[in-house]
């Protein structure tokens, strides 16, 4: 192959809220693969794209934002290791570009500056340039290019054509010869105040003028950071965010699931009876189609999540949170993870990556799965619909109350167990908090769809191959081995899982399930919704999906105390049993010992909390 | 003009940078990296201008200063290290 043609190996550095993920977004659209660096948890993207003029193929690594090449986060030390040539498997790039924020160059240009002394061949891209002559910044390009001896090119990256200069310098360079190894030293105290004078200097060179900020931008921060009004604000956003995750995503998630059902009814009729049948239309569209019924709210909250994140409000939400988290011990950051395990703990806990301290991270993994997820929502409803009467307590309805009680137990217990561990197995010494508040920007849609699209893709990749092969497991476990002839019942009682339910109801007992609901925590085990459809299963009918709920309410409410209703309630603030997040928390730890307790501790929990409320509303209600 | 750490700084006071004392905690354990070290690199130098433009309640902490043109969330210890003379003291 010519050597023109093999790709180039270019990386994408800058420090964070620099809008590299935008211009990364920009350059190579949606050839995008994402993965792990070997080794550690840390995501790894890398794009392709061809140079416009020659054919010049490019393979594009988008590094973790990094204020320094001295790290103080996994992320940063990933990459600087790349730069340095140090990551195992990874081949050190031919030509780093860094991006850096044309309004705010005075943070930007010192890392500029430690990336030239590294010696690999750079181009800066000053991003958002177009909003900094907006906005009133001067700078004298060619001024600083001269100054810094290095390529300078302005890029717009969430502008079609935003990119068109940089590709334009990078395909006149000619290609750097392979370099030796690069040793690097961090810098002294000293050093760095050198730098950062000689930034100034060459700031002040090339004619640097930064604006006053924003009047409306000051007031801004003056009320979204105001001690009483911030946190209500924050609050009610909170609030609005769930009331569209759950009345946004209802019509969506009608018609996933009227989808699946007709899809299932139509395989059901269109292949002979038989073992296979069942196994594809009761495990295997069945069971990934009660968890694909979530994608809708999934992607809401992910939306709102991206919004708040672009918009630059996120950080400050962290900066509210931070003295209420350090209450139990935990920092501000671990705001986004416990947010987003509202909607699903799998990328809650993969959003822990932020955390810069291990303890803090773990403590917040730890906590993830109190947060009332939504595959939890079917089980409450069904119950709720069931029991708790629809009646006016005040401006409220009393079914809505209880959800909001659910959710408050959630985080509660969160906060106890933050607590608890943090003074005992995860006491961890202070951690200061450093954290840069970017300034606020309108959010731009295709990044936002880029974003939902990963978030997509990871979430189908899951049921498409965990979920889907545990529902296997499960089906197997619920259908053999089959009913001896003329025996009575469902035949699901005569199965393993029947068998296992069996046993468990010795353990169950004490709290309140009969062999009914302990048989339904089994499949459960797979993901929590689906004990909803085994409790039909169970109950002997014949229908699937929301048809299941809307006939097993009146048979639970008939064949269940109201002790035993509550006790399977606070049972779920708690449940420990959902396979998908324990095997995240194993990727994500790289060990077995923290899933092993995060299981062991949230069935203790559980098994506790439903002991005494049923015990308690047993005897008040005798 | 008095020099005193930007820990003592109310909301809506404005300093200057003098100096960022030695302060060996450190800011993730995965790596050695120390605080003063982080704040010389986000540009807590001598000479710099900043101002206090939020407070938590209750307490005080953590705060938000803006440097330069740049905004920083950080509690009263991480400013403790941070000597900045203040007009008026």
């Amino acid at each position: 192959m010519p050597a023109a043609l093999e790709p180039m190996r270019l990386a994408l550095v800058g420090v964070p809220n620099c809008g590299k993920t935008a211009l990364f977004n920009r350059l190579t659209g949606s050839r995008q693969k994402v993965a792990n660096y070997a080794g550690v948890t840390v995501e790894r993207k890398e794009g392709s794209f061809v140079g416009p003029s020659r054919g010049q193929r490019y393979r594009l690594l988008d590094l973790p934002g990094a204020y320094s090449l001295t790290p103080t986060t996994l992320d940063e030390a990933i990459t600087r290791d790349c730069l340095l040539g140090r990551l195992a498997g990874e081949a050190p790039p031919e030509r780093v570009v860094c991006v850096a924020d044309a309004t705010n160059l005075r943070l930007n240009l010192r890392l500029v500056l430690e990336l030239r002394d590294l010696g690999t061949p750079l181009i800066v891209a000053l991003n958002m340039s177009d909003l900094a002559r907006d906005r009133g910044f001067q700078l004298d390009r060619g001024r600083l290019e001269q100054e810094l001896g290095v390529p300078v090119v302005e890029t717009v990256a969430i502008r079609d054509g935003g990119e068109r200069e940089l590709l334009e310098v990078l395909e006149t360079l000619p290609r750097p010869p392979s370099r030796p190894a690069v040793e690097w030293a961090d810098p002294t105290f000293e050093q760095i105040q050198q730098t950062q004078r000689e930034v100034r200097r060459i700031l002040s060179a090339a004619g640097y003028a930064e604006p006053a900020r924003r009047r409306a931008l000051r007031r801004m921060d003056a009320i979204v950071m105001h001690p009483v009004a911030g946190p209500a604000i924050l609050a009610a956003l909170l609030f609005f965010v769930f009331q569209a995750v759950f009345s946004w995503a209802a019509v969506p998630m009608s018609l996933v699931d009227s989808g699946i059902t007709r899809l299932g009814v139509a395989l059901h009729d269109a292949l002979p009876p038989g073992a296979l049948n069942s196994l594809l239309v009761d495990g295997v569209i069945a069971g990934a189609g009660s968890v694909l019924v979530f994608l809708p709210q999934i992607m809401i909250l992910f939306f709102f999540i991206l919004l708040l994140e672009d918009s630059g409000y996120l950080p400050r939400a962290a900066y509210l949170l931070d003295r209420m988290m350090g209450s139990v011990g935990l920092s501000g950051r671990a705001f986004i993870p416990l947010l987003s395990s509202f909607a699903c703990a799998v990328p809650g806990i993969m959003a822990t990556r932020t955390i810069p301290n291990v303890r803090d991270r773990l403590a917040t993994i730890m906590i993830a799965p109190l947060m009332t997820c939504s595959a939890r929502l079917p089980v409450y409803a069904l119950i709720i619909a069931a029991f708790v009467p629809s009646q006016r307590v005040g401006a409220f309805n009393l079914q809505g109350l209880v959800l909001f009680a659910l959710y408050a137990a959630g985080i509660v217990a969160a906060m106890l167990v933050a607590w608890g561990l943090k003074r005992t197995a995860l006491r961890a010494t202070y951690h200061p908090l450093l954290l840069e508040l970017p300034e606020y920007k309108w959010p731009n849609m295709r990044n936002l769809l880029l974003g939902l699209w990963e978030r997509l893709r990871i979430f189908l990749q899951r049921v498409g191959t965990i979920i889907l092969a545990l529902m296997i497991v499960l089906w197997f476990l619920s259908s053999y081995p089959a009913p001896p002839l003329g025996a009575e019942g469902p035949a699901i009682q005569h199965s393993f899982a029947g068998m296992i339910g069996r046993a468990l109801e010795h353990v169950f007992a004490p709290i309140g399930f009969n062999w009914q609901i302990s048989l339904a925590l089994v499949p459960g085990l797979a993901a929590r919704e689906v004990a909803v459809g085994a409790l039909g299963t169970v109950y002997s009918l014949s229908s699937t999906g929301d048809d299941v709920a809307a006939t097993l309410v009146p048979m639970i409410a008939k064949s269940w105390s109201l002790a035993t209703a509550l006790s399977l309630l606070a049972w779920y603030v708690f449940a420990p049993q959902c396979l998908s997040t324990l095997v995240v928390v194993k990727r994500e730890t790289n060990s077995w010992r923290y899933p092993l307790i995060m299981a062991g501790y949230l069935f203790a929990l559980a098994y506790l909390a439903a002991f005494v409320t049923f015990r308690v509303a047993s005897a008040l209600l005798a | 003009m008095s020099s005193v750490t930007l820990s003592s700084l109310r909301k809506g006071e404005r300093g200057t940078v003098q100096a960022v004392r030695d302060d060996p905690q450190t800011l993730g354990d995965e790596t050695r990296s120390t605080v003063s070290r982080r704040l010389l690199e986000l540009g807590f130098i001598p000479g710099e201008a900043l101002e206090v433009v939020a407070e938590s309640w209750p307490g005080g902490d953590p705060m938000a200063v803006r440097l330069g043109n740049t905004l920083f969330a950080l509690r009263r210890r991480e400013a403790g290290s941070v000597l900045v003379s203040v007009e008026g003291r």
